[in-house]
């Protein structure tokens, strides 16, 4: 799950292109839109694609996301339960 | 300032009609052009419906007549089809007689060549002859040498969804600054595996037929389309004795200035537009009899549209439609599209319906007019709204 | 009609132009076919949260536009129009491969939304919180003058007081190669000094960003007053010399009262000749410059030699790089720019010392 979570982060700062961030910056609850790390409507179908692509979890609607998306650790948890890959 | 620009021609080739008069019969008749895509081989074909033009590019060439040689995208081909229409249409012959230009709209541009051969460019010497059609430019280059335009302003706006608004909108400024007598205005954009996908990406493409202002909308479907109009100055009209369809009455740009792709909230951009539009019309608001809408059926598109349609007519908000369930949405071509439509609609004295309209929007109480209405129209307000929060309006009239 | 000034400049070309305290006394060198603008610290203009998006065409058009409306001392304008004539050539590459390699799956959003020819204007809007008209031109050669000609319009009705208009460039690998094979691009190597008698077909392919506040208000910053623009889609050769002498007259002016031609000659053995005929033809005993063996050739470097005008008229030097005869004049009071990109789209811009 520690390993997910490390991922996941590293692949957010990666896709987002977030060059100020490091891993150690992201707490597993931090808010990943709004006031916590500043991710907006784009950077949700970015990880969007990336649910689909790198864990086979497919979202029709990007409203969906938003909640799933809420931090790392909430991310992790949608994850390790709906994954198909 | 409130004096309108006089429109004496129009050209349009669109999901729902190769010429003006099959556009206006379909228009009448509740004939959508909405299907499945045939012309593009793309994996999405069955998530998606599209506005296509059925011609096969083989069959635009045959149409124009274009050498085997030729490097006409297919944004070029329909644009010329439909600016030859267009100036015919204004009965122009000499084209040296006045001082001629064009301005277009395009954001597709030669992109559909461009990602066929995208690779095979490097290597293969027959597709070599698109690399140059791939600029946005290149389409209206193409319009002024069928139609023999030289040493003259042409040039080329790309706004996205607005662009063919803005065309018209700078036409008719050129027309009323003096810097030319007669312009050629109007858009193209044809489909293309890019916007298909781009649009794609942003979740923003229905997988049925799209329905405007509907509470249940699911997006948008994507058309391709071109239309021009000829607008020429009240000296041009007078001398030949022009025969003018309406005028350009009023215009406003705005920028939203609140995100990339979507709209804000509150509609900001395009109730600036709509207020600009109606003090260069010198208009009141109680003076449109009907608003052609932008209305793409995105959730977010016809939320901010209607707050702003709201902002600017409160309670009196005169019948409106949006067209894009009988075209889907042709981007930078939308603009010129739906002028005509407006044009045609001061013309019958009619109210186009909305199509597929069922369901009121719970933010607010405004329903489209959903049958087509026969109502006597002085004025036309037609709203286009595009990526980078670029809105735009166009105010058309029966009289000067 | 109002008079239309130039009030502040701002370039980011291959050369060292982004600051407006020095004027070309640093010349960098180049051996090679395609060259780069020289960067300025972006990060120092955009903060990273809105940087991360941005292809290089976006940073150059951003940084260059907050360079000028600073130099203007202006906080917002009634219009923002931009040129480009290939726009956003990085992010429609990336998309568009990405649709190829990938066969249209696994798609994101980003370069889609960056890709549109719009997202220049579009930036700069959403930077400043500007709600005011927006316009992008996309029309080869001449996309920054129609940018120009639209605002000249606005300020001379009185429709707008400040502007700030702009082209911008930005090279895409791929379609540099593509341009390559249809040889667009020189075959060899060229330098600075080399360039303009290669001899050989295509141009050095460039990028950059060029922006101007422009105003019907003259300020303190004030370069030059704009006094003509005018665009060609098509002028035959042999109607060039008779094309600007008609446009002189109609801005009531004679050869004569030229003090200094702007060339865009790019070294292209089979353009050239537009404008050497008028070098050594109607221009001859009038002063000439050019720049493109400086920062190569783009859709709108026609615009870096406006900038060059502008330069020029407000400080009254003319760097010896830039010369092509030696004829001086005492005062550079009256300018005009002329350019063209293979036989197409030509331009006209006359400038005047304010």
């Amino acid at each position: 799950m520690s390993d997910l979570k490390q991922e996941l982060k590293e692949k957010i700062i990666e896709q987002l292109n977030l060059e100020e961030i490091s891993v150690a910056d992201i707490a597993d609850d931090d808010a990943l839109f709004g006031d916590g790390l500043g991710l907006d409507s784009i950077d949700a179908l970015e990880l969007i694609v990336m649910l689909d692509k790198d864990y086979g979890i497919r979202l029709s609607d990007p409203k969906e996301g938003r909640k799933i998306f809420e931090s790392v650790q909430v991310m992790a948890d949608y994850i390790q339960e709906h994954r198909t890959k | 300032m409130s004096k309108g620009v006089a429109i004496t021609g129009m050209g349009i080739i669109s999901a729902i009609g190769n010429n003006v008069p099959e556009n206006y019969d379909a228009l009448i008749n509740g004939k959508k052009g909405i299907t499945r895509v045939d012309n593009i081989d793309t994996i999405q074909r069955d998530e998606i419906m599209v506005g296509e033009v059925k011609f096969t590019n083989d069959e635009l060439i045959a149409q124009l007549n274009l050498p085997p040689e030729n490097n006409y995208s297919r944004t070029a081909m329909l644009a010329v089809i439909a600016a030859k229409e267009a100036f015919a249409n204004a009965e122009i012959t000499d084209i040296k007689k006045h001082r001629t230009g064009i301005i277009s709209g395009t954001s597709v541009g030669g992109m559909d060549m461009t990602e066929k051969y995208y690779y095979e460019y490097l290597t293969e010497k027959p597709f070599q002859k698109y690399i140059e059609s791939h600029h946005a430019g290149d389409s209206t280059q193409k319009i002024a040498e069928q139609l023999g335009i030289e040493e003259s302003l042409v040039t080329t706006i790309s706004t996205a969804c607005s662009s063919a608004a803005n065309a018209i909108m700078l036409g008719a400024r050129l027309i009323k600054s003096g810097k030319l007598d007669r312009v050629l205005v109007g858009g193209a954009d044809c489909l293309s595996k890019f916007t298909i996908n781009g649009f794609k990406t942003l979740m923003i493409l229905s997988d049925t037929f799209n329905t405007p202002f509907d509470e249940n909308r699911k997006g948008l479907n994507l058309g391709e389309a071109a239309a021009f109009l000829v607008l020429e100055s009240d000296e041009v009209v007078k001398v030949e004795n022009k025969k003018v369809l309406a005028y350009v009455k009023g215009y406003g740009n705005a920028n939203d200035a609140f995100h990339q792709t979507a709209s804000s909230d509150n509609g900001d951009g395009a109730t600036l537009a709509m207020e600009k539009a109606l003090k260069v019309a010198n208009l009141k608001p109680s003076e449109i009899d009907y608003i052609n809408a932008h209305g793409t059926a995105t959730g977010n598109n016809d939320l901010s549209e209607g707050r702003a349609i709201l902002r600017i007519f409160g309670e009196n908000v005169p019948e409106f439609s949006s067209t894009k369930a009988y075209t889907g949405h042709t981007l930078a071509a939308a603009g010129a599209i739906e002028a005509i439509y407006s044009v045609l609609a001061l013309q019958h004295n009619v109210i186009f319906p909305n199509l597929n309209f069922k369901t009121p929007m719970k933010e607010f109480s405004m329903v489209p007019q959903t049958e087509l209405k026969q109502k006597v129209l002085k004025t036309v307000l037609s709203n286009s709204l595009g990526f980078g929060g670029n809105c735009s309006t166009v105010i058309f009239s029966k009289e000067a | 009609m109002k008079k239309v000034f130039i009030n502040s400049i701002a370039s980011i070309s291959s050369q060292k132009t982004f600051d407006n305290s020095v004027f070309l006394n640093e010349i960098i060198d180049y051996n090679n076919t395609v060259i780069f603008a020289h960067d300025p610290d972006y990060k120092q203009y955009i903060p990273p949260a809105a940087a991360r998006r941005m292809a290089k065409g976006i940073k150059m058009g951003v940084v260059a536009s907050k360079i000028a409306m600073d130099e203007a001392g202006i906080e917002t304008v009634d219009a923002i129009i931009t040129g480009t004539g290939m726009g956003c050539m990085i992010d429609s590459e990336k998309f568009v491969s990405a649709i190829i390699d990938n066969n249209e799956q696994y798609l994101t959003p980003t370069s889609f939304i960056q890709s549109t020819h719009n997202t220049v204007a579009g930036q700069i809007a959403l930077g400043m919180e500007c709600k005011a008209y927006n316009f992008t031109y996309v029309h080869s050669a001449i996309s920054f003058e129609s940018a120009l000609l639209d605002a000249k319009m606005q300020l001379e009705n009185d429709e707008a007081e400040h502007i700030l208009v702009g082209g911008v460039e930005e090279l895409g690998e791929h379609t540099t190669k593509v341009h390559r094979t249809i040889n667009h691009i020189k075959p060899e190597a060229v330098t600075i000094s080399t360039v303009l008698n290669s001899k050989t077909e295509g141009a050095v392919f460039s990028e950059g960003a060029n922006f101007f506040a422009v105003s019907n208000e003259k300020r303190e910053s004030c370069y030059a007053e704009l006094l003509a623009v005018e665009t060609y889609n098509t002028l035959q050769k042999e109607r060039v010399s008779e094309t600007i002498e008609y446009f002189l007259e109609e801005n009531n002016l004679k050869i004569d009262n030229i003090d200094l031609v702007v060339l865009g000659n790019n070294g292209d053995v089979e353009f050239d000749s537009y404008y050497t005929q008028l070098s050594e033809g109607m221009f001859r005993q009038t002063q000439q410059v050019f720049y493109k063996h400086l920062v190569g050739e783009n859709n709108t470097v026609s615009a870096f030699g406006i900038w060059l005008a502008s330069k020029i008229i407000k400080i009254q030097s003319i760097p010896e790089i830039l010369k092509i005869n030696s004829i001086a004049t005492s005062e550079v009071k009256t300018v005009l720019c002329y350019n063209q990109y293979r036989g197409q789209n030509h331009s006209l811009v006359l400038l005047k010392k304010c």
